[in-house]
């Protein structure tokens, strides 16, 4: 496969196996409205759904538990399959192909305007269509809500489909095939022969009377409009050269994610995908991490979206503003602080990856590297031409004033280690970026310190504690924290953030032991592990491998960062996503999914190639 | 003294359509029911959710007002003035709503599907059923409790005005 094309890749899949084994995380796909996500087997099976946001309860959670409830249409007979984004949207296209016959299935939560119209709070449309031949299907819908400790029969409406209610919550299954009931589940078998069409609509409403879609032509209109919507959205993607189908995709799947009624981005719309198969590190990734935002505002930024970087940009310093000055490393959607962590017992985990987490437990870490990235994603905003307010200055100032009290202390660092504290490098470095983006703001005027004397003091003093203890000189590199002799490759961002040059002695030699002791297939592993450390045998993590190629790029080593870009993207799956990690062995996704962070990497590193990109004689000529 | 009940009925007929839409909007909000009286009042006139909204607020309102003055009718016909007969008057009025008028909605409402014709284009809104159990198996209580305390407020404010005329 070319690398620069998305050629889908056809796999056979036995439809007597299809549904039983658990399909690799690499077999998803992601659809979405910004409001909710649902991930969609490569068997056509909708195996994740929370509603009525990213981080509500799970309606279909069969990737955690077989009994966790889905949504599938796949043919009966055994077929192979391949799929596609249609072009620059989010609507999934699964081609089924059988001996007598071809079938597609279009996957899409249809993205409209709700105040303008009446429409369901939220719907997921399943458009099956027949291309060739005749083709046996088998329609299974069969809710679980509230991560499958619900389990709720559900009433037929007469030709208004089957009505699954809870709470205050109703899912309306509103269809023209034939279903009839089966425990909770109800099923239909049919058969689609050319250019025909069925619908199975899911309109989902809480705490207000269900609204019903159309099918047929109305639910094609729908699709049109969705299409639409995401192409419109797509063409504002600043992004030329040979990558950009792979940073549309990233941008459309970061979209995904973000919260369209709040401009929180999720770090994954998932919960609990194994950092190692059968292991135990699982958590829940539905929440919005401080941590990415330097790195996210520089991706929306540099492809053009700033309708949403101004959102993302309010959301972080205004959904924030009940710890203002001090921030956590992480919020929901709606800036709330609560997330506690719980496990979910009854759940057999990915792939019997025990435990099943929800919320968050490191919610409550100290981890200062947020505060020069909140401030850094600021700094980002207004170079680019976006205004910051006197709420928003005011709030950068109190994160300056916090910084200057609080850099002396140790944190957990920016991989969230739980147990003891160190001084970490990365996390000065950061408290450097925020003091330091905060002086360019004022020598800039987008906004006014009150001392800016004592704060050029602060920012020198920690540019020497970091030269002086982060700096290891017999392992002539910086080290993960002060006094370690390990590597941490979060230290490939010092140039990146500004902090040295990419081409400086230290920055240099820095890279070259990270890429030496890091590396695994040519992928980087986060950091070296301490010798008490439980974690020897994690996946290589993707957005260290894109910071390297950054740096590359910045150095202008552009032959090598390209070579190493290309072998990156042969790790994302058939439609172009890529997890938390990457096993460097085996090369399957780990962890949860798709991962906003390796996507933001992959458009930085993107967008960073374009720049180092050597100018052709025939376009100097030009 | 009917001029001055007429007017003290204006604001009386406010608080207590206050009251109730303040108790169904909330029983929407703690998950009791998924009906909104308002929206569907005002989706009869607009296909647009915003204005739907806001219309079917205003009408709702001036419903309330309207039905205060027959409330006070009736206690004048009986010449009974108090905060019980209010809230068994409204109790009726809620189990007419549930039994006979809100079933009927499919029938009149141009934006609401049925069970029996299905979805166009035009009706989609999710049709209530008997006693309105489609929004919620707790919809009708709560609308009787609202409706009850309408007419309680009604005839306890008639009643605090004739204690204190007398």
């Amino acid at each position: 496969m070319h690398p620069h094309d998305f050629a889908v890749q056809a796999r056979r899949t036995d439809a007597a196996s299809a549904g039983h084994a658990p399909p690799a995380i690499s077999d998803y796909a992601l659809i979405g409205d910004c409001r909710v996500a649902a991930l969609v087997s490569n068997a056509g099976s909708i195996d994740w759904l929370c509603l009525p946001h990213y981080s509500g309860p799970s309606v279909f959670a069969k990737l955690l538990d077989p009994n966790g409830g889905s949504c599938s249409i796949r043919p009966s007979v055994p077929f192979t399959v391949t799929r596609r984004y249609i072009e620059d949207t989010a609507v999934l296209e699964t081609i089924f192909e059988t001996n007598d016959g071809s079938a597609r299935v279009l996957d899409c939560l249809p993205v409209l305007d709700g105040i303008g119209t009446v429409r369901p709070m939220r719907e997921v449309l399943r458009i099956i269509e027949g291309i060739k031949g005749t083709v046996p299907f088998a329609a299974l819908v069969d809710p679980r809500p509230d991560y499958a400790r619900t389990k709720k029969v559900p009433k037929r409406r007469g030709r208004l489909g089957w009505a699954y209610l809870w709470k205050n919550e109703i899912l309306n299954v509103h269809s023209d095939l034939d279903f009839s009931l089966h425990a909770t589940a109800i099923e239909a078998a049919f058969t689609i022969g050319e250019g025909k069409r069925h619908y199975v609509s899911l309109a989902y409403s809480q705490g207000e009377m269900a609204i019903i879609p159309p099918l047929g032509a109305e639910a094609n209109d729908r699709l049109e409009q969705t299409l639409a919507w995401w192409r419109k959205w797509s063409a504002q993607v600043v992004c030329k050269g040979p990558y950009r189908p792979q940073v549309v995709r990233s941008a459309v799947t970061l979209k995904l994610m973000t919260f369209i009624l709040s401009g929180a981005i999720i770090a994954a719309p998932t919960t609990s995908l194994p950092e190692e198969l059968g292991g135990s590190r699982n958590w829940d990734y539905r929440y919005c991490w401080l941590r990415d935002a330097g790195m996210t505002m520089e991706a929306l930024v540099g492809l053009g979206i700033t309708d949403d970087a101004r959102a993302f940009l309010t959301w972080l310093l205004h959904a924030t503003r009940q710890t203002q000055p001090r921030l956590q490393i992480m919020y929901d959607i709606y800036g709330r602080q609560n997330l506690e962590e719980s496990e979910l017992t009854h759940l057999s985990g990915y792939r019997n990856s025990r435990p099943v987490r929800i919320g968050n437990g490191a919610h409550s870490q100290q981890q200062l590297d947020v505060y020069g990235e909140v401030v850094h994603a600021a700094w980002v905003f207004s170079v680019a031409g976006g205004r910051l307010d006197a709420a928003d200055a005011r709030m950068l100032k109190g994160v300056g004033d916090i910084v200057c009290r609080k850099w002396r202390e140790p944190d957990s660092g920016i991989w969230e280690k739980r147990g003891r504290q160190h001084h970490y490098t990365f996390s000065k470095v950061m408290c450097w970026v925020a003091l330091d983006r905060l002086i360019k703001m004022h020598n800039d005027h987008t906004l006014v310190l009150d001392d800016v004397t004592s704060m050029q003091r602060e920012r020198d003093a920690i540019y020497q504690v970091v030269e002086d203890l982060g700096f290891n000189a017999s392992l002539n590199a910086y080290s993960k924290f002060f006094g370690s002799d390990r590597l941490d490759a979060s230290l490939l961002l010092m140039p990146v953030m500004g902090y040295r040059e990419a081409s400086d002695e230290r920055v240099a030699s820095t890279f070259s032991l990270i890429c030496d002791k890091l590396a695994k297939n040519g992928l980087l592993s986060r950091y070296e592990p301490e010798a008490t450390d439980i974690r020897k045998n994690e996946g290589t993590f993707g957005i260290c491998s894109f910071w390297a190629i950054q740096q590359l790029a910045m150095r202008g080593e552009f032959a090598e960062a390209e070579k190493r870009f290309v072998h990156l993207l042969s790790f994302g799956n058939d439609v172009g996503l890529f997890a938390e990690e990457i096993d460097a062995v085996s090369g399957e996704a780990l962890g949860n999914f798709p991962q906003a962070f390796t996507h933001v990497g992959l458009i930085n590193s993107a967008l960073a190639l374009e720049q180092a990109r050597p100018v052709s004689a025939q376009e100097v000529k030009s | 003294m009917t001029m001055l009940m007429s007017q003290s009925l204006m604001l009386w007929g406010l608080i207590a359509t206050v009251c109730m839409t303040t108790i169904l909007e909330a029983s929407r909000g703690f998950g009791f029911s998924r009906m909104s009286l308002p929206f569907i009042m005002g989706s009869a006139f607009s296909g647009r959710r915003s204005n739907a909204t806001v219309i079917g607020f205003a009408l709702y309102m001036l419903g309330g007002w309207l039905f205060a003055f027959l409330y006070f009718l009736f206690f004048a016909s009986v010449g009974i003035y108090t905060w019980w007969l209010g809230a068994i008057v409204g109790l009726v009025h809620g189990a007419f709503l549930l039994v006979c008028a809100i079933p009927l909605l499919p029938y009149v409402h141009p934006r609401m599907a049925s069970e029996h014709h299905g979805v166009t284009a035009r009706r989609q809104m999710e049709p209530p059923g008997f006693l309105a159990v489609n929004y919620g198996a707790q919809t009708a209580l709560v609308t009787l409790i609202a409706q009850a305390v309408y007419g309680g407020v009604l005839g306890a404010c008639v009643q605090i005005q004739q204690a204190m005329m007398n």
